[in-house]
């Protein structure tokens, strides 16, 4: 059994089970949360920001309870922290670990940043980004988005 | 369906060997051989969210050529569309009605988001500042026809920055070899940064110019299109442009003796009616191959 240790000295206690998504980009613990859809769910969720990385500078990590993430629900966390590990936790131990990969589809989770696209009207339709030499290309419109801007519009 | 739906949204989803199958097969139609039944008891639903008369007439018209029926919308304001009801909705309802479905919409992706939805084919006639894939065909077409769509000099004019028309068909000419495109703009209203690494990236050259005199003698087609009033700072910059930049019968003298002029119409004065009866304007002719493509994207849509 782990602990997380902030530089304060506050410790993050240990979840029972479910996953851990560790190594965030500093600032994008809350975006992850998000982009996960588990805001508003009654899941235990926490997120630890600022925290002092074994790898050096500062990092975000986000625990949720009794809930195992499948590696294709977390690698949307790709577009905002290509360097985070996700972990399924079982009786306080780590029984698997897994790097993120960025998806090659996203579909509902970056809203297009043209306002003509027909994704930002009132059609029942999710957002469909596929990847691109340049970041990612709205399928609808063409847009494209850069991987370093991705983040404004999640 | 019992077979995949065939739909036309764009020109940059299609390959060369489909795009080169449209073309063979408007040539067909362009000679005349055809039966006029290919489309018998075929019902097209012509879906028109904004106005654009050339466009909904010439796929009417192109319909009723291979003998088959149209479905018109009418105008949107007697429409479901007013009570609130969305795309999608009215999309599936009128698939039902149909054997295809031409749709011309402001928003961009709205042919493919209907194409999603549509349990019959659809057809791109605009979306917004998006896909217009007839009109890249009939452009291709046109060249095709008038010599070949390899190993040329295309010189693009006008506004090259918010005009569609000119981004499709760079797509559409990168997919072929040895195209060197030429971009002749006013300041602010050349290629999009993003457009030209694209475009880049396919393989095709993109060769700026400040004036149409220094490239003119090298073009095999000059494609011209319309300034929009609006996109340039104050009126002395647009009538400044507008005057340097029109197409006479003096300035082709330079041209080669089989260079083709083209223009997606309606023009305002970017070409002076004195270069109509010239050889070199292809434009009306340009027009007039929309039928036989808009053919050729029924018949291969509809027919089994």
């Amino acid at each position: 059994m782990s602990h997380h240790t902030v530089s304060e000295g506050i410790v993050i206690s240990p979840i029972k089970n479910g996953t851990v998504i560790d190594h965030i980009t500093h600032g994008e613990g809350f975006t992850v949360i998000r982009i996960l859809g588990i805001r508003n769910s009654i899941m235990n969720v926490t997120v630890a920001s600022n925290v002092m990385s074994s790898r050096g500078g500062r990092k975000d990590i986000v625990k949720i309870e009794n809930r195992e993430l499948l590696k294709s629900e977390v690698d949307k966390v790709a577009l905002v922290a290509p360097d985070a590990t996700i972990s399924i936790i079982r009786d306080f131990k780590v029984t698997d670990k897994k790097n993120v990969d960025v998806p090659k589809d996203v579909v509902g989770v970056i809203k297009c940043p043209n306002p003509n696209c027909i994704t930002n009207t009132n059609e029942p339709v999710p957002s469909h980004f596929v990847e691109h030499p340049r970041g990612f290309r709205c399928v609808y419109c063409d847009a494209v988005i850069s991987k370093d801007m991705v983040g404004q519009y999640i | 369906m019992t077979r995949e739906q065939k739909n036309i949204l764009s020109v940059r989803d299609m390959d060369r060997r489909e795009i080169d199958k449209l073309l063979c097969s408007a040539a067909k139609f362009d000679r005349g051989d055809f039966t006029g039944h290919e489309l018998d008891k075929k019902i097209l639903a012509v879906l028109f969210f904004e106005p654009s008369t050339r466009t909904r007439m010439s796929f009417s018209a192109a319909m009723m050529r291979l003998g088959g029926k149209i479905l018109n919308l009418g105008s949107v304001e007697a429409t479901s569309i007013t009570k609130g009801e969305t795309l999608s909705d009215t999309i599936r309802v009128i698939s039902g009605y149909a054997d295809a479905i031409v749709l011309r919409h402001p928003k961009e992706g709205a042919a493919r988001l209907a194409s999603e939805v549509s349990s019959v084919p659809v057809i791109n006639g605009g979306d917004g500042a998006g896909q217009h894939p007839s009109q890249t065909l009939l452009d291709l077409y046109t060249i095709r026809e008038s010599m070949r769509l390899e190993n040329i000099d295309i010189g693009l004019q006008g506004d090259l920055r918010y005009g569609r028309t000119v981004h499709s068909l760079a797509f559409a000419l990168s997919k072929y070899n040895n195209i060197r495109i030429h971009t002749i703009a006013p300041d602010g209203l050349d290629f999009p940064n993003y457009l030209k690494e694209d475009l880049s990236e396919t393989g095709v050259e993109i060769i700026c110019h400040e004036k149409l005199e220094d490239i003119l003698p090298e073009l095999d087609v000059l494609y011209v299109t319309r300034l929009q009033r609006e996109r340039f700072p104050d009126p002395v910059a647009f009538a400044s442009y507008s005057a340097n930049y029109r197409l006479t019968p003096e300035l082709l003298q330079i041209a080669k003796p089989k260079m083709i002029v083209l223009h997606p119409l309606p023009r305002v004065g970017e070409i002076d009616p004195a270069v109509d009866s010239l050889p070199c304007a292809k434009y009306f002719e340009q027009a007039h191959n929309g039928i036989p493509i808009r053919m050729a994207m029924l018949n291969e849509v509809m027919s089994q």
